[in-house]
């Protein structure tokens, strides 16, 4: 059973990842200096203050019993208690998990859909001008940062031609139905048309500025990877068959091309949601990363852990799934 | 033969030159900022708050950038900032080359255990959102220059690992290195004098690409107010404040927008140009 | 009317050397024409010219492809391949690379019906059947709903045969068809195409370096060298003697298949000279006018 053997290994390097970086951030942020206690009581509170409130949050004990308390908590769905807001962590990391997703989602769709455009159209068209217009894009989209391109889309497009929202996930004047944190989804499933709008007005600049430069790679790769499979002989002998170019491109090319792309897809999506933390605090949009920010600069132990242990979850999630889809995609493998 | 190919060639050769020109520009304006800087960078004069640039109306005659919500000359800020964006480019970015290449070349060559631990460590890592991984190490290493060079060092290491890690592996498995080691040359010996040269094209294209990288991270703490103290000019504090009064005075956001753009863009493309020249393939 | 004609066809590398010269020949309805030559002579590239897939590197100079009297290079670009589409077919050299590795086997024989030719679905898809069982595959249902990487070489040559009659074209192109084969599958896919050939009264172009295969399938055959026919002959006339000195050192050189001891005698210098000093002559005449 060698396909079953392979998932387990990877379940089991998964499970050794997870434990790495929760140890690692849990060691890390122990060595803030400053009592995150004292920054928390007003400024008159005595040491007898600091040190039953320290108890109370389990700071007193050893690093090491620290280290074993989360761990069996977060074992068990415990997450501790936020020091800033004195809420569960898994509450507060939870209620912004679901707008970090939409971000994160809605930039992936918008990097396929511009990316594969540009490779479709390169290929199409390639050796000519258009090809080389779209290489010089894709060139500068990719050596240029999410976090500039975030910038340049807020002052073009919100300061000099003002056309979409710089800030926020929502206007806050309006009244939400909603009974999740999926506002984006939500809003459709309700038919709320006027809500969604204000939402993807809201959503489509940060989630432009993500999206670039995993376009510019797509478009780079599968252009490539197309190019290369338009010179294989069964898209040939698809040509003799009478389809023209396009079509050729779509029908015998895409898929063949479009598998290699998938894989280093998986690990850029995952550079793309880390992307979302600076992304998040530049159009103050309320996801996990902005609250990330926050919990750092107030020096929130428990909520960091809990979110950077978050995030480790998704990104080990997504090239999981990424190599699952690659499974399922090629049928070379799924008849393995 | 003048075709498509050496079009292309000639215009990568172009932009190689326009890289290497502006970062030559910033060099030199880092290393003479207090003689080519018009005016004092953190002189403040509030009766001179937002003048715009000098191609608008109402713009003070001196103050070529205009000056931000203080009253400080942009264009002078600029010029110290590149002192600070720079230093971190080449010594984060050096240093940074040095550790990961070093782990990859050791683990691509060596495999067996030392690759085990390093793969494993790679994995960790790649599974931390960088940014907020970056925010954390300043948080606990207190703010300054040297707090930002070790976070990116412990940060950005794999993406060196990686590649070279694999790059390693590949030659380590050619036939040249095979005879090297019959004919009884040691295997760090090997390492350094034959998978090394080798090797050396791709870190020297990552290492440009880690120099723009780095002024990115730099900027990115300042713009949360974590680089180094707040007094000295950094483009990233500049965008900071930019992005503040990003209605009332846009160019104080552009200016140093757009510099960090173009150097970003010089160091990639330097990078690209030096892919080119040392692909054999494509020369 | 003659199935194909193609005159005075020149093609060249882009802004460099010819690579076929004035070339023509012509086939009639259900005939078999072998085409055969050394590596590089440039068989392969008259097969793509007639089908419209000549690579973007290379250009037509001159000459016209008369598809049933029309000429090929004259129609626009969707015309023409539309043209193709309906009444030629190419069965290609390697059967490992010329299916796609994505789609399953059906639709790679039924695309052409569906799509260019408008039948129904359901049609195509008897049609195939039926198709499939006349090439000797067995269960032809499992294999349609297969992917090529689960089946052998041979039975891969059989569905790009079977799927080159599909559309009852007028002209196949079979470059090569075997040359990628085991010795052993070679000689039943030879008589399947001959079998379909002559079931189906479809004119073939077959290209092979193979003389033997020639004599066995084709009823007449051109002999090209460095782009340019030197002979243009009825098999058996050529069989019995051939005109040009370089084709006569051409058969001379192929392995008897009745004594395959006899070994390759390789074509001597002094005809390749000749032959080349020809070229150049015909370049030279070209150059000039
Ligand atoms: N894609 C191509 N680009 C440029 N030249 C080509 C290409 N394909 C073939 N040629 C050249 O055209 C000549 C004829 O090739 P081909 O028709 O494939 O020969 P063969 O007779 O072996 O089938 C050869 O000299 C070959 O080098
Ligand atoms: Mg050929």
């Amino acid at each position: 059973m060698p396909i079953l053997r392979i998932l387990l290994l990877r379940l089991l390097t998964t499970v050794v990842t997870l434990a790495g970086v929760a140890v690692i951030v849990f060691f890390v942020i122990r060595v803030v200096p400053g009592n995150p206690i004292a920054m928390m009581l007003p400024p008159g509170a005595t040491e007898a203050d600091i040190a039953r409130l320290s108890a109370l949050y389990g700071l007193d004990k050893p690093l090491v019993t620290q280290f074993w308390i989360w761990v069996s908590g977060v074992l068990q769905g415990d997450f501790g208690t936020s020091i800033s807001t004195r809420q569960p962590v898994l509450g507060l990391v939870l209620g912004r998990l679901p707008a970090t997703l939409e971000l994160s989602v809605m930039a992936l769709v918008m990097a396929v859909v511009l990316g594969g455009a540009a490779a479709l159209t390169g290929t199409r068209y390639r050796g000519g001008r258009t090809e080389g217009a779209i290489d010089v894009a894709n060139g500068m989209a990719l050596s240029v940062p999410d976090f500039l391109w975030g910038l340049i889309l807020i002052l073009l497009f919100g300061v000099l031609m003002p056309v979409f929202h710089i800030s926020g996930r929502v206007t806050p004047s309006l009244d939400l139905p909603f009974s999740t944190n999926f506002y984006l989804f939500e809003s459709l499933i309700r038919l709320r048309f006027d809500l969604w709008a204000d939402i993807v007005a809201h959503m489509f600049m940060p989630a432009l500025a993500l999206a670039i430069p995993l376009a510019a790679i797509i478009g780079q790769l599968l252009k490539q990877s197309l190019k290369e499979t338009m010179n294989l002989d069964y898209v040939t002998l698809a040509r003799t068959k009478g389809y023209g170019e396009t079509r050729v491109i779509l029908r015998e090319a895409l898929r063949n091309a479009a598998l290699p792309t998938l894989t280093l897809v998986g690990v850029q999506f995952t550079f793309l949601i880390g992307g979302t933390v600076i992304i998040e605090r530049l159009f103050s949009y309320e996801g996990l990363g902005n609250m990330a920010i926050d919990a750092v600069i107030n020096r929130d132990l428990p909520l960091i852990q809990g979110i950077v242990l978050l995030f480790a979850v998704i990104f080990t999630a997504v090239n999981l799934i990424v190599d699952l889809l690659y499974a399922v995609l090629n049928p070379r493998l799924r008849h393995a | 033969m003048l075709d498509g190919r050496t079009l292309v060639r000639r215009r990568a050769g172009l932009r190689l030159w326009l890289s290497a020109g502006w970062l030559t520009l910033l060099c030199l304006a880092a290393l003479l900022a207090p003689w080519v800087a018009p005016k004092d960078p953190l002189a403040q004069d509030l009766f001179l708050g937002r003048m715009p640039p000098f191609w608008m109306t109402g713009a003070e005659p001196g103050y070529w950038l205009g000056t931000d919500s203080l009253g400080r000359d942009v264009l002078s800020r600029l010029i110290h900032g590149a002192r600070v964006a720079l230093t971190v480019a080449l010594v984060a970015g050096t240093i940074t080359c040095i550790v990961g290449a070093t782990l990859g070349l050791l683990a691509g060559f060596l495999r067996g255990w030392v690759d085990m631990v390093i793969s494993r460590l790679i994995d960790i890592w790649m599974a931390f959102p960088p940014v907020l991984f970056s925010i954390l190490l300043i948080a606990v290493l207190g703010p300054g220059l040297m707090s930002i060079i070790i976070a990116i060092v412990v940060i950005d290491w794999t993406r060196f690992a990686r590649v070279v890690r694999a790059e390693a592996m590949a030659q380590g498995a050619m036939d040249y290195v095979a005879s090297a080691r019959v004919a009884g040359r040691g295997r760090i010996s090997t390492l350094i004098r034959e998978i090394l040269p080798n090797v050396l094209p791709t870190i020297v294209v990552l290492l440009t690409l880690e120099m723009g990288i780095a002024v990115i991270v730099e900027a990115i703490l300042s713009f949360v107010n974590l680089s180094i103290s707040t007094d000295d000019p950094t483009w990233g504090g500049m965008i900071s404040e930019g992005r503040a009064s990003i209605h009332q005075a846009w160019w104080v956001l552009v200016a140093p927008l757009v510099t960090l753009f173009l150097t970003v863009l010089s160091f990639s493309q330097l990078g690209e140009g030096l892919k080119d020249r040392f692909d054999p393939v494509l020369r | 009317m003659t199935a194909l004609v193609i005159r005075n066809l020149s093609v060249r590398l882009r802004k460099g050397p010819p690579l076929l010269r004035r070339v023509s020949l012509d086939l009639a309805p259900g005939e078999v024409r072998g085409l055969v030559g050394e590596s590089g002579a440039g068989k392969s590239m008259i097969g793509k010219a007639v089908l419209g897939i000549l690579p973007p590197s290379v250009e037509i100079t001159g000459g016209e492809i008369l598809l049933e009297g029309t000429d090929l290079l004259r129609l626009p670009p969707a015309d023409r391949r539309r043209r193709i589409g309906a009444s030629c077919a190419l069965i290609p050299q390697d059967p490992l690379t010329a299916l796609n590795p994505s789609h399953r086997i059906g639709p790679q024989i039924t695309d052409r019906l569906v799509d260019i030719l408008g039948w129904t679905r359901r049609n195509a898809d008897a049609r195939a059947r039926e198709l499939l069982a006349e090439v000797q595959i067995p269960d032809p249902d499992r294999v349609m709903r297969s992917y090529p990487h689960e089946l052998s070489g041979g039975m891969r040559q059989r569905i790009l045969i079977a799927s080159a009659f599909a559309a009852e074209p007028r002209l196949i192109v079979a470059d090569e068809p075997t040359t990628a084969l085991d010795v052993t599958v070679q000689k039943q896919i030879l008589k399947l195409i001959a079998g379909m050939q002559a079931r189906h009264g479809t004119a073939i172009l077959f290209v092979t370096h193979d003389l033997g295969v020639v004599s066995k399938v084709c009823q007449r055959l051109s002999v090209l060298y460095s782009g340019m026919v030197v002979e243009d002959a009825r098999v058996a006339d050529f069989f019995r003697a051939p005109r040009h000195p370089y084709s006569a050192a051409l058969l001379a050189a192929t392995p008897k298949y009745t004594d395959p001891t006899a070994g390759l005698n390789p074509v001597p210098d002094a005809v390749i000279e000749a032959v080349r000093a020809e070229v150049a002559a015909f370049d030279r005449e070209v150059a000039h006018g």
